[in-house]
């Protein structure tokens, strides 16, 4: 795969961000009224960085979170993804760049009730094209690496919520992308769960893995090495008002 | 992605849903199976009638007394008139006259009852001359035919077509035999070799017997018709001959009686050809009427496979947009859903000529009817019903492959 990268070594400030905003804006038309998501967001995020992006409901994370993966195009502002200008790309160029780059975790997990764990998790690497002896040893290592070596076999259903978040952890990580999007990976999870999912994302951060992670929960974001706050379509730097205001 | 994952994923598609692709399937399934089966029939129809107007003789042609052309004045009605006579039949035999003109056999005909003993049986009787067994493309299965000396003496012999032969002698042998008609006794000398023909009555080529056309006139049929012949059958040398000899008896026969203008002609010739293209017109004619409306059967099964496909893309929407979120294009998404519509259509239409193939092999023996399954049209219905799953694939496809992925991915 062409847009593999090498993560051995954790953000250096020379590397060049991986991801670049700049005055990214996003309005929603229904009928006359129209709608600001985002107003003006610039941010840039180096490889290898672990960042939480709190906000309340209504803030426009969840905008923010669709632009970032690629989901959704910015009304205006441009957005550069490992130096690659996505804003204005067409909808089958985004989704090379959502299989290449990103990885997605979402709360709900979203895994195939009819596929087994591996099949699973092989499912990016069929849409990138590896042959399938290669995608099911990469499949097998990716569940090794969150755990569930011994699950690789067992479909959603026959698994429990973390055990599921964790496949979907490793159907994040398979393609090695350049970017690992959570989606409040742990809103669907008991405590517990929560915690090793939590603690799997520090380890993908350790191993040099950049995460976005999107939550409204404050101890959800604290695991994190930056916090960005966003409130009414503005994200901020270490927001400690957010942060203060919660607790 | 290529096309044998995508087939792969889409085989995966339709066993996950089991019981709506079986239901899908099941609307093709009825349908090509319908079409297969109704155009079957009528194609074994046809062939049933073709193959009993072949077995009365090919290159043949049929003069019966009689005009069918309607002009002003009064006329005696087709084969009704006694206008034919032995006459006509040696001024066609003439080489001369009628060079394209191979064989002429007399005939007249009509229904008796024939007695045997105990037994009797209602039958057609015909009197004819040796020619007969040429011209209609017969062979004798014992005994032998009647020859000129028949003819010549009156003689009181008779041949039996098979079925005749069983009802009147159902065990003995009939060579020798008497046969009573009308009060006169006739000896048996040959039965005629079975057709195979399968219909009743007076088309059944085995019910009948033959005897000399002089011992028919003289001694049996009598009347006021003695002279004159129900029909004369001329064979032409071959198949291309066959307008030439057609001309030829044309010309003879208004020639012979005496008509300077066609329209007037006292006799009707027709071709053995041209019966045979009416008769199978009539069939094809009911083949597209019942394979028409097993066609819209079939439409309604591929309008049930989009219905099935829509409701499957709604259904399915938080998958699409997981797909579309790791990776899958438009065109990808897209290939999907045609590669499931196509083969739901595929497998309707194969178990669908599977139903067909078995319906011909035991239908007939409940409605009567011969079923002739063709391989073309079978291919030709696998060939529709895959695309039918591709026409009625493409809308919920392109919905499918045009939902936004974050719409997708938000329903619950």
């Amino acid at each position: 795969m062409s847009g593999r990268r090498d993560h051995d070594s954790p953000a250096e400030p020379a590397q060049a961000p991986v991801i670049e905003l700049e005055g990214v804006t996003k309005v929603y038309r229904t009928g006359a009224i129209a709608v600001a998501a985002l107003r003006g967001v610039s941010l840039s995020i180096a490889p290898g960085e672990y960042v939480a992006v709190v906000g309340p409901s209504g803030s426009g994370k969840s905008t923010l979170m669709h632009i970032l993966g690629c989901l959704d195009t910015p009304t205006s502002g441009t957005y550069r993804l490992a130096g690659e200008q996505v804003s204005a790309m067409s909808e089958g160029a985004l989704a090379e760049v959502r299989n290449r780059r990103i990885g997605f975790v979402f709360q709900q997990f979203n895994l195939l009730a009819s596929l087994s764990a591996w099949q699973n998790v092989e499912l990016p690497l069929a849409y990138a094209g590896v042959h399938r002896a290669e995608r099911r040893d990469l499949a097998m290592a990716a569940l090794g690496r969150v755990g569930l070596a011994s699950r690789v076999h067992h479909r959603p259903g026959e698994l429990s919520g973390g055990q599921q978040q964790r496949v979907a952890v490793a159907r994040a990580l398979v393609t090695e992308p350049d970017l690992i999007l959570a989606d409040e990976p742990t809103g669907n999870l008991d405590s517990v769960s929560a915690g090793d999912v939590l603690s799997l994302m520090d380890e993908l951060h350790e191993a040099g893995r950049t995460l976005v992670l999107i939550t409204h929960d404050v101890g959800v974001a604290s695991a994190s090495g930056r916090v960005l706050g966003i409130h009414d379509g503005l994200v901020t730097e270490n927001d400690d008002r957010y942060l203060e205001h919660v607790r | 992605m290529s096309w044998w994952e995508t087939l792969r994923t889409g085989l995966g598609g339709v066993r996950t849903h089991r019981l709506r692709s079986a239901l899908t399937v099941l609307g093709i399934l009825i349908g090509i199976a319908a079409v297969i089966l109704t155009v079957g029939l009528g194609e074994g129809a046809q062939a049933q009638v073709s193959s009993e107007i072949t077995a009365l003789g090919t290159n043949l042609l049929t003069i019966s007394p009689g005009s069918s052309t309607s002009t002003a004045g009064i006329r005696g009605g087709f084969g009704t008139a006694s206008t034919l006579t032995m006459a006509d039949v040696s001024a066609l035999s003439s080489r001369t006259v009628a060079p394209d003109i191979r064989a002429v056999a007399p005939i007249t005909s009509a229904a008796e009852s024939l007695t045997a003993g105990s037994s009797n049986w209602t039958t057609t009787v015909q009197g004819s001359t040796p020619t007969w067994l040429t011209v209609r493309g017969r062979s004798l299965a014992q005994g032998r035919f009647i020859d000129n000396q028949d003819v010549t003496d009156h003689g009181a012999v008779a041949v039996l077509g098979a079925t005749t032969a069983s009802e009147l002698f159902s065990r003995s042998d009939p060579l020798g035999q008497s046969v009573t008609v009308g009060g006169v006794p006739l000896t048996v000398i040959g039965v005629l070799t079975s057709t195979g023909s399968s219909s009743s009555g007076s088309t059944n080529q085995d019910d009948l017997m033959v005897i000399p056309i002089t011992t028919g006139a003289e001694r049996i049929f009598g009347g006021t018709s003695r002279n004159s012949l129900s029909s004369i059958i001329v064979q032409a040398r071959s198949g291309p001959d066959l307008t030439a000899a057609y001309q030829e008896a044309d010309h003879e026969l208004l020639a012979l009686h005496g008509i300077t203008q066609a329209a007037n002609a006292d006799f009707t010739i027709t071709s053995s050809q041209s019966l045979l293209s009416t008769a199978t017109s009539v069939d094809r004619t009911l083949t597209i009427l019942l394979g028409g409306v097993a066609g819209i059967s079939l439409l309604v099964g591929g309008i049930g496979v989009m219905n099935i496909m829509l409701v499957s893309v709604t259904e399915r929407i938080r998958e699409i947009g997981l797909r579309k979120a790791l990776g899958a294009t438009p065109r990808l998404i897209r290939r999907q859903f045609l590669v499931e519509a196509s083969v739901l259509g595929l497998i309707g239409g194969a178990l669908g000529a599977l139903l067909g193939i078995i319906g011909a092999k035991f239908l007939p023996g409940v409605v009567g009817n011969p079923i002739t399954i063709s391989g073309p049209a079978t291919a030709l219905a696998l060939l529709v019903a895959l695309c039918i799953g591709v026409v009625f694939g493409v809308y919920p496809a392109s919905r499918a492959a045009h939902l936004a992925p974050i719409d997708a991915l938000r329903s619950e």
